[in-house]
């Protein structure tokens, strides 16, 4: 693990202490977020670039291994090193779409 | 505690937020130019907005004991449209001696494009040319990585750079470290969405230090809190770390960064110059900023408003229209032609 520049002040038994309501919150937002999907039904949401990529963020957080944030960041990233020729689109999306690009 | 927000689009605030931000701590901010949600039509339109910048909002950040410093460019939203920037770029220089500029931004990336990076460098030879400070954005979302990359390679493979004048905005986790490795300015922008949340930010003060990372609420027209800077303090307390940490992060970077330029100084205490304009009128706010605020904005209102810049434009339809300022702002500027007799510090009645 990276040793931290600034330590962090409180235990691993604070930060629990602390943070955990509101972290237990979010991973219930994601539950009832991916319930939502499955009682639609129709299979759309399961093949969308940015569900696919949901997914795969998913599995790094079950995965363990420090740190997570990075490789999290970087599936939901574009990974090319060449600049478009022409923009596509004014907005982000939020993920990369591989198949765009075909 | 005291903050200066190194990125804050105040056009799109109302001058209730000026309010909080002035009642929560913050003595300064500086607005880089940015993409108002729309494409502008001309560069008549940038015209206007950089009259915005340089002489109706200075004013308006007065009134609140703020002092406001501004950088120009034009946008890397709207930097595909080639024929614009190259418009935009030309009337850019007639600016860049107005007092509350600082140097050349927001430039940067969108959505990675060659236009936008042949935009992208025709704005740092700008600087280049009129040896000005430079305030970078980076892509949003999926792009940030690779805007990011594309940008400190391109400015680091030119040795006339220095990267302790510029800053490279909206870092997150994947890409804060190659921007600090390159010696590069950086800042975290605390957003409710799409960027970074203060928790967040205060990992990557534990993980990286403090050196050369700077906060800020950029405040825009999407959502955004323009008291972020203050919750980042309040995270930072709620994770233990002391205010002398807090203070560097939020007050003494800024003044490292920013006091890079000769324009940008600190005059008198945040609020107390806010409180004694409500309190007891104009005229003392107005002669503590005059006093103490040399080479400061609050030169650059009265500089304006005698210009007749500011007269034009600031006191007829645009400023006394507005629910805003009010008749006072009006007066303050628009009777401008002598800048002796501009009033500086004059608190708006909403009568």
């Amino acid at each position: 693990m990276t040793r931290a520049t600034v330590p962090s002040p409180k235990t691993g038994k604070q930060l629990v202490d602390e943070y955990f309501i509101e972290n237990r919150t979010r991973i219930l937002e994601i539950a009832a977020f991916l319930d939502r999907l499955d009682r639609v039904g129709d299979g759309q949401a399961h093949g969308d670039y940015r569900m696919r990529a949901f997914r795969q963020c998913l599995e790094v957080l079950v995965s363990g291994g420090y740190p997570r944030m990075p490789r999290i960041q970087m599936i939901l990233s574009d990974p090319r090193a060449e600049p478009l020729d022409i923009r596509d689109t004014q907005n982000a999306s939020g993920a990369y779409d591989p198949e765009k690009e075909a | 505690m005291e903050y200066i927000d190194i990125h804050a689009h105040m056009v799109s605030r109302t001058t209730d937020d000026y309010v909080q931000m002035a009642l929560s701590g913050c003595r300064a901010l500086t607005e880089p130019a940015f993409w108002p949600g729309w494409d502008r039509s001309s560069v008549h339109g940038f015209e206007d907005y950089f009259r915005q910048l340089t002489e109706f909002e200075p004013n308006r950040a007065r009134q609140y004991g703020i002092q406001h410093y501004t950088w120009l460019c034009l946008n890397p939203k709207e930097a595909e449209n080639r024929a614009l920037a190259k418009q935009v770029l030309e009337i850019i220089p007639r600016y860049l001696d107005r007092p509350n500029v600082l140097g050349i931004g927001e430039i940067g990336l969108n959505r990675v494009t060659r236009n936008e990076l042949a935009t992208f460098k025709d704005h740092v030879e700008l600087a280049l040319e009129h040896g000005q400070m430079i305030h970078i954005h980076t892509p949003h979302l999926e792009d940030k990585w690779k805007g990011t990359k594309l940008i400190v390679e391109t400015l680091a493979a030119d040795g006339r750079i220095d990267p302790n004048r510029v800053l490279i905005d909206h870092a997150e986790e994947h890409t804060i470290e190659m921007i600090l490795d390159n010696g590069f300015w950086t800042g975290l922008t605390l957003y409710p969405q799409t960027k970074v949340s203060p928790e967040r930010a205060v990992d990557m003060i534990e993980q990286y230090g403090p050196e050369r990372i700077c906060v800020a609420g950029a405040c825009d027209w999407g959502p955004s809190v323009p008291l972020a800077v203050p919750h980042f303090i309040m995270a930072m307390r709620r994770r233990g770390h002391d205010d002398a940490l807090i203070r560097r992060i939020v007050y003494e970077n800024p003044v490292a960064f920013l006091g890079q330029s000769p324009k940008f100084r600190l005059g008198r205490t945040a609020g107390s110059g806010a409180a004694e304009s409500s309190a007891t009128g104009s005229d003392a706010a107005g002669s503590a900023t005059a006093a103490s605020n040399v080479a400061g904005p609050v030169a650059a209102g009265s500089n304006a408003a005698g210009s007749g810049a500011a007269g034009s434009g600031a006191a007829g339809s645009d400023v006394a229209g507005s629910d805003v300022a009010g008749s006072d702002v009006a007066g303050s500027d628009a009777a401008g032609s002598d800048a002796a007799e501009a009033r500086p510090g004059a608190v708006a009645s909403p009568r």
